[in-house]
């Protein structure tokens, strides 16, 4: 809502300097969004006429111009100066904005943005003839081009004749220019501030000073005529809550006084005609919006409140064609349609030059379908912003009888007494009980019951005491909020009415007394837990956004019928790359590497730790299932698939799994299928419970996200993790006795795993064995093809005595028999 | 003999004196006090003298034995040092050459941001709660007094999965999942995911993090809430900060405040990060609206408390000067490294 500081004072007296003004609105409930001084850069800009305009001998749009700034040579003779413009809407008589020579405008000018400090006018030629300054648009003085008045758009601005007589005078004192423009940001229950009287009211609470509402009387009605001589009002749907219409005959058209176009133009509304601007003034001044008919182009005399019909077609007054619905409420007349209800009028019934009666329309419409209508035609007007909020019903002959009485004081038409008004559920205040006590348990204060009426009275809100004394702290007030106050429904309303009058500052500081303790959840201190080790083992952590495309899943290769394909999907999604929920991490890692793969960074280690989410099987309708999963990735030297696979051993550790089982894994696609593992634990019923798949990600996967390197990644599940995770420390003496190793090479086929070896080794394992580790594996020329050699190192111990030589010789031979026997290895011990 | 003696004892010493290492000096010992040394020669001859030679010439050739063994004792004390110290000298290096990298890495700024506000208000008692970043429209907007057809709830700003299921585009929504599954009293801060239909530009995106907080308990009041976030806001930005609590709209709380800082960066006294005014936007709160309570039976005549809820990104780029939320999720390692 934009006000303007002079408009403003129309209303309310305010002792305070702007910059005081808008620090305690702010602080009043009232925040805003900017403060703008209008007419900065503006110097020495003179009102001048234009006595003369001839053909520039050398361009064919370009015109020569005297200017009449008042000055007189000494014989007593005008005195005119010369300028050169190429504007098309100046005319011999018109008054305009002389930026004589050494003058300032603030710009923007030809096209360069406006300037601090203004630009300077200086004397030129133009092809070949003086130009002795500029005439000036209002764009170029600093206004907004959208609010530049209708008959000067695009061209000079043509001041009104009202000017005649200011010839040579600084414009910025002829125009009374110096001005602010307070752009309050208002809240969306608090409609009723989109007014200049709503603005003043708050003035009002907040600096304690009178208000002056707008006169509305007509002197002078014309009683030989009543409205209904010229319409008839008919209300055929609940979602008109009151009409009412005026008629104003012998209107003159013209344009409004520099006063109201200047209001306006503060308003951000640009001027367009009396009758128009004068709706425009009483919507800005009231936050009623009001709507002008050419009584000419109402047939049959009669005014139609009803909804539309389904498809139907209209043109509204920005010459649009609107296809329409059953559920948009329409004003028509006896045979057509003539304004959507509320948001705009149509072009069939706009006022004209020649109009010369008029019908106005003061109405109150339902919120939700002005609000619903606006929507669905994607057309949204001063008028519906303002109705789709909620206007008081009771403002509707109030605002029509500002307009007859701004009519009457013009002089631009005859006002017919009398109005046409259908009300059919007059809205009045309802009561609120208001327990003093209430307010200061929750504000934390001990403000008393006549200080609390004080403030309510300040918001136009009748108040009394119904139990207790005005000293009292817990009496209870009875409150009249006035009904343009939608939003005081109960008492909790008032409780932040007496705050922000009261003010926020004036609230004390406290911390509350602690009585509770600080729980986190083991989810949370699992993914804690990770990020930290993760961090610390060298890799970044990532964020990437939880959408996703099915064509995220075809890029990382997941099968037809894979389980990350029960996406769930959003309706109304930005776009296909953002249609899903994604259900892997996988595909965003990628994304990234590839990011930073373009960007030549040479080697990238990373992890995110996100929300995955799959469809809600079960219950139709019902919430997605949602789980952390716990993605790492990298590529770049150094990298390969153990180093990825210790990492993961390593954070599955941290996350206390102790045990996971790696197993080859050669048919999930989006990974390499001769290195891949899943990695799993066996749960106390003996069944393995799938925990994180990792591995080298197929070359054809790297390939689509352009990377020509290996790319390591790997996918843990939390849910699963959290479920098996064993943290608990169960402390043991350190040995006494010095325990003992054994080293053997065996020599194997290729095709016997490491796994299959060790399992071998631990299988049925005697007292004394502690445990084994494989330190190095060879293949090469001194063994056979098709062959390895795995260095083994076996731990043996005891916890009471030390071991004698024969009692480890006789487990350790065990154990390489076994190995003989089950992997026909050969053995070479050390 | 006490003349040969003293011969002997200058022999010593000038061997001794003389060596230049520790074998050298080992051997002026074993020329000495060897086996078939010197002095131990001395000793053995003693047998040709008399009572009272043997007394006296056992006396001093003993004392000279001592007085050799003590020089020697030095001297190879010396060596070692000597030899010590020229060993550390041929050990030098150049520190100044480059040491093999220890990588650490970084988390995400949003995650250490949450971790550092989390962390005040477990530090007061709360706990952390989260909640499912798709959740019912009924605790997205209903259950917290959002009217019907508050804007909020259109599709150009909320997403939606089904007719009652959204994308939570606030994480008020864990305040009704709280309200509905737990008794007063209760404080929880719940930090997460948070989704609206903004294309993404500089300053907008789709995708972002809010840090929700509630108190419920009896008592509480709107100095409490003034109190508990001027707290969080010193230790965030510094003990010196100020804060402002500006009246505000929000449906599920009434009285409703916006609360400023004193800008972090010109201290209050007017810059380009805080336009001008000294003060920066932190968040919103306010008293919850009973209505709210309402939804998990709570006795509001008893009860009090308030909420409140911040923007994790946009703490994180007015801390550091960050002029595009994009960064955040487009995860360049030069960004994401920096913040360590």
């Amino acid at each position: 809502m934009l006000v303007s500081w002079k408009w403003l004072h129309d209303y309310i007296s305010v002792d305070e300097d702007i910059v005081e003004y808008c620090n305690k609105m702010i602080m009043s409930g009232s925040n805003l969004e900017t403060c703008k001084k209008v007419g900065d850069g503006i110097e020495g800009v003179l009102v001048g006429k234009i006595e003369k305009i001839e053909k520039h001998p050398n361009a064919d749009k370009l015109v020569i111009c005297q200017l009449n700034l008042g000055s007189e040579n000494s014989a007593g003779d005008p005195e005119f100066t010369q300028i050169v413009t190429g504007a098309d809407n100046v005319f011999e008589g018109a008054i305009v904005p002389v930026a004589v020579s050494g003058s300032k405008i603030p710009g923007p000018l030809h096209g360069a943005p406006a300037k601090d400090g203004g630009v300077e006018i200086k004397s030129g030629e133009l092809r070949g003839v003086l130009s002795d300054g500029m005439l000036c648009s209002a764009t170029e003085l600093g206004f907004d081009d959208k609010v530049a008045p209708m008959a000067s758009k695009d061209g000079i601005w043509i001041l009104g004749d009202e000017f005649a007589d200011k010839l040579g005078l600084k414009l910025v004192d002829a125009l009374d220019i110096e001005d602010y423009t307070i752009d309050f940001e208002i809240t969306p229950n608090r409609p009723d501030c989109l007014s200049m009287i709503g603005m003043a009211r708050e003035t009002k609470a907040t600096f304690g000073k009178e208000l002056h509402m707008p006169e509305t009387d007509v002197k002078n009605a014309d009683s030989d005529s009543k409205p209904e001589d010229f319409v008839s009002v008919e209300v055929n749907s609940d979602d008109c809550l009151r009409y009412t219409a005026r008629v104003i005959k012998n209107v003159k058209m013209a344009q409004s006084p520099w006063w109201m176009q200047q209001r306006l133009m503060a308003a951000g509304m640009r001027p367009i005609n009396v009758i128009v601007d004068i709706t425009n003034f009483v919507m800005l001044e009231y936050g009623q919006p009001l709507h002008a008919f050419d009584v000419r182009s109402i047939e049959g005399g009669k005014i139609i409140v009803e909804h539309a019909e389904n498809n139907e077609v209209f043109v509204t007054l920005d010459g649009k064609e609107r296809k329409l619905d059953s559920s948009m409420l329409m004003i028509k007349d006896a045979e057509k349609s003539i304004a959507i209800a509320g948001v705009m009028g149509g072009m069939n019934s706009e006022i004209e030059v020649d109009t010369k009666t008029v019908i106005l329309e003061s109405a109150c419409f339902n919120a939700d379908n002005v609000r619903a209508t606006s929507k669905k035609l994607g057309l949204r007007t001063e008028a519906s912003s303002r109705y789709e909020k909620g206007v008081d019903p009771n403002l509707a002959i109030t605002a029509a009888n500002r307009f007859c009485h701004l009519v009457e004081m013009l002089g631009v038409g005859n006002v017919v007494d009398g109005n046409v008004d259908v009300y059919r559920v007059p809205k009045v205040s309802k009561p609120v009980n208001v327990r003093a006590a209430r307010i200061n348990k929750v504000l934390g204060t001990e403000i008393t019951a006549g200080e609390m009426i004080e403030i309510f009275n300040s918001l136009e809100c009748d108040s009394k005491l119904i139990e207790g004394e005005a000293e009292d702290k817990d009496a209870v007030i009875c409150v009249y909020p006035p009904t343009v106050r939608q939003d005081l429904e109960a008492e909790v309303d008032f409780v932040e009415e007496v705050a922000r009058i009261y003010g926020y500052d004036n609230l004390p500081m406290e911390i509350p007394k602690s009585n509770t303790m600080p729980k986190v959840t083991e989810s949370w201190k699992l993914r804690k837990m990770a990020r930290n080790t993760l961090t610390a083992i060298g890799m970044n952590e990532i964020q990437t956004i939880s959408f996703g495309s099915p064509s995220d899943l075809d890029k990382v290769n997941i099968d037809e019928d894979g389980i990350e394909r029960a996406f769930v999907k959003i309706i109304n999604p930005l776009g296909e790359d953002t249609s899903i929920l994604r259900t892997i991490l996988l595909p965003d890692m990628m994304q990234v590497l590839s990011l930073n793969y373009s960007r030549s960074i040479e080697r990238v280690q990373a992890f995110e730790i996100g929300t995955t989410f799959l469809k809600n099987f079960i219950e139709e309708g019902g919430l997605p299932y949602e789980d952390f999963n716990i993605c790492l990735g990298s590529y770049g030297e150094g990298e390969d698939f153990f180093k990825m696979k210790s990492r993961v051993e390593t954070l599955l550790f941290e996350l206390g799994i102790k045990n996971p089982i790696f197993e080859a894994e050669s048919e999930y696609a989006p990974y390499h299928p001769g290195r891949c593992a899943r990695v799993s634990v066996k749960a106390e019923n003996g069944e393995e419970v799938e925990l994180a798949i990792m591995g080298q990600v197929h070359p054809d996967v790297a390939d689509n996200y352009g990377i020509d390197a290996e790319v390591y990644a790997a996918e843990l599940m939390l849910g699963p993790i959290e479920e098996f995770s064993n943290r608990e420390i169960k402390y043991k003496k350190p040995a006494k006795f010095p325990g003992t190793s054994r080293d053997i090479a065996l020599t194997v086929d290729e095709n016997i795993t490491a796994g299959e070896i060790m399992n071998v080794i631990e299988e049925d394992p005697d007292e004394i064995f502690k445990r084994a580790e494989i330190f190095d594996i060879y293949r090469g020329k001194q063994v056979d093809n098709n062959k390895k050699s795995v260095a083994i190192r076996l731990f043996y111990g005891h916890d009471e005595k030390t071991l004698k030589d024969e009692e480890v010789t006789t487990v350790h031979r065990t154990i390489l028999s076994r190995l003989a026997d089950k992997l026909n290895a050969s053995l070479r011990e050390q | 003999m006490l003349e040969n003696l003293k011969a002997i004892r200058e022999e010593a010493i000038s061997l001794i004196k003389e060596s230049k290492n520790l074998r050298e000096c080992e051997d002026a010992r074993i020329a000495m006090l060897g086996k078939k040394g010197k002095v131990t020669e001395i000793l053995k001859n003693m047998k040709s003298l008399s009572v009272e030679e043997k007394k006296v010439m056992g006396k001093e050739t003993n004392l000279l034995k001592k007085e050799i063994e003590n020089f020697i004792n030095e001297k190879k004390a010396e060596l070692a040092a000597n030899e010590k110290a020229k060993k550390l000298e041929s050990e030098a290096l150049d520190v100044t050459e480059p040491a093999p990298k220890m990588r650490i890495g970084a988390k995400h700024l949003i995650t250490t941001v949450i971790d550092e506000v989390v962390d005040i208000f477990t530090d007061m008692g709360y706990e952390i709660v989260e909640g499912p970043l798709v959740d019912t429209v009924f605790n997205t907007f209903d259950g917290l007094n959002s009217p019907p057809n508050h804007p909020s709830r259109d599709m150009t700003d909320t997403f939606y999965i089904s007719k009652d299921n959204v994308l939570r585009p606030h994480t008020s929504s864990v305040e009704i999942r709280t309200l509905q599954n737990r008794e007063a009293p209760f404080k929880i801060v719940s930090p997460g995911r948070c989704f609206r239909c903004d294309t993404p530009d500089a300053t907008h995106s789709p995708m972002f993090h809010q840090i929700e907080g509630m108190i419920v308990d009896e008592g509480i009041t709107m100095a409490h809430l003034k109190g508990t976030l001027d707290y969080m806001a010193k230790k965030l930005f510094g003990a010196e900060t100020k804060t402002k609590f500006r009246p505000h709209h929000f449906p599920f709380t009434e009285p409703s405040a916006e609360m400023d800082v004193s800008c972090f960066k010109c201290g209050g006294k007017g810059c380009s990060m805080c336009k001008g005014s000294g003060w920066i936007e932190i968040l919103g709160c306010g008293m919850t609206h009973p209505n709210v309570h309402g939804v998990g039976n709570i006795d509001t005549e008893k009860y009090t408390g308030f909420a409140f809820g911040m923007g994790v990104e946009r703490i994180a780029m007015l801390k550091y000067g960050i002029d595009d939320i994009r960064y955040f999720y487009e995860n360049d390692m030069r960004f994401n490294e920096q913040f360590k």
